[in-house]
């Protein structure tokens, strides 16, 4: 069997820390961090990395682009 | 873990990213603003139709007025609410052009009215994406013509009321009544979901220009968190919630 696994890189200083990524993700893979980027905004990171399955959801609501999207098919054994 | 995400995070297995027709200028606008969304799928679509040397947009008053400095096409600013004017010239005299309107609600419906309607009247062979988030966000959340009824704002604190404050404007179903409008819209960018509709429909509105069908216009129910008092997820609730009953999404016409 098949399976999508996934991972995204955030543009930390480009974040406004907005949160619709973190409301976007049916895996609950994001949250905002408790640091600062240079702005003063928290920014968001991967807090479950191993729940990403790369869907892209997060990416395509963020208004600042700031996030990139990696997805991998793997085989389960 | 690491090892995990190296693993993937690999050049052959992107698959989403920063379109390059977006400049790497930061956007001014407030976090969570639906103006950057709408701009990035703009920027998706100019750069999947390979049109970046022949489009040119019109920036309008209003948040959106720095437009031209986040999307790398070519670009003329109208005054305000005349950027349907400004298009119907530009339109006319480089029909070799992919031409388009980018405007907010007291841009495009309030100040602009005459100008809108009438290039819609006569068909321009134009896109008119129009941002409604029911307010005057720039100048400091004041009601528009699209305020929906008890909607707070800073000039209807309590809550427009119709009596006293006159009806909100669907200025989208009375495009659509026009003859020269071809392809009339109705979207939003609140979900994953809305903003592969929202590109599909602004992509279609650019085809219907290749063709010379004429005018069409997409309206993107919008958030305007700062103007609104919330949060951008707060916002995008109460968006859905109050916004979407009284402007549903979906095509109204498509000839
Ligand atoms: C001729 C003229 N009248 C009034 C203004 C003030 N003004 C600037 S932006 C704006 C309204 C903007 O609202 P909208 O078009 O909804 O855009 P938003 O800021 O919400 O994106 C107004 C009234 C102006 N700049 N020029
Ligand atoms: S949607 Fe974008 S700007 Fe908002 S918190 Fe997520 S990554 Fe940051
Ligand atoms: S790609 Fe999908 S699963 Fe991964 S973080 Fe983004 S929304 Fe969540
Ligand atoms: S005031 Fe409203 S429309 Fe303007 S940038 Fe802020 S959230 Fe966006």
């Amino acid at each position: 069997m098949a399976k999508m696994i996934g991972t995204i890189e955030v543009d930390i200083e480009t974040c406004k820390g907005c949160s619709l990524c973190v409301e976007a993700c049916p895996t609950n893979v994001i949250a905002l961090a408790d640091e600062v980027n240079g702005k003063g905004y928290n920014y968001a990171y991967m807090a479950n990395p191993d729940a990403c399955n790369g869907c892209t959801n997060c990416a395509l609501v963020c208004p600042d682009s700031c996030i990139t999207v990696y997805r991998k098919k793997v085989e389960m054994v | 873990m690491e090892a995990v995400i190296n693993e993937i995070k690999k050049p052959e297995n992107l698959v989403y990213g920063k379109t390059k027709v977006l400049t790497d200028n930061v956007m001014h606008y407030c976090p969570g603003c639906s103006h950057g969304v709408v701009h990035k799928v703009l920027s998706e679509i100019i750069e999947e139709m390979d049109i970046q040397d022949q489009t040119i947009g019109v920036a309008p008053v209003g948040c959106s007025v720095l437009i031209y400095n986040y999307i790398d096409i070519d670009w003329q600013e109208a005054a305000h609410g005349r950027a349907p004017a400004l298009a119907t010239a530009m339109k006319r005299l480089r029909p070799d052009r992919y031409i388009f309107t980018y405007q907010g609600d007291g841009d495009l419906a309030a100040i602009g009215t005459a100008e809108t309607i009438h290039a819609c009247n006569r068909g321009e062979n134009i896109v008119i994406i129009f941002i409604n988030n029911g307010i005057y966000g720039m100048t400091g959340g004041q009601m528009a013509p699209t305020t929906i009824e008890g909607m707070k704002s800073s000039t209807c604190p309590f809550g427009r009321e119709p009596v006293h404050d006159g009806n909100p404007l669907k200025m989208t179903e009375l495009l659509a009544q026009l003859p020269g409008t071809a392809y009339v819209t109705r979207q939003s960018v609140h979900t994953a979901g809305a903003v592969r509709k929202t590109k599909k429909a602004i992509r279609k509105a650019f085809e219907k220009q290749k063709e010379n069908k004429g005018t069409s216009v997409v309206e993107v129910v919008s958030t305007c968190n700062s103007g609104w008092k919330m949060t951008p997820v707060e916002a995008n609730k109460w968006m859905e919630e109050n916004m979407f009953p009284f402007y549903p999404l979906g095509d109204i016409k498509d000839v």
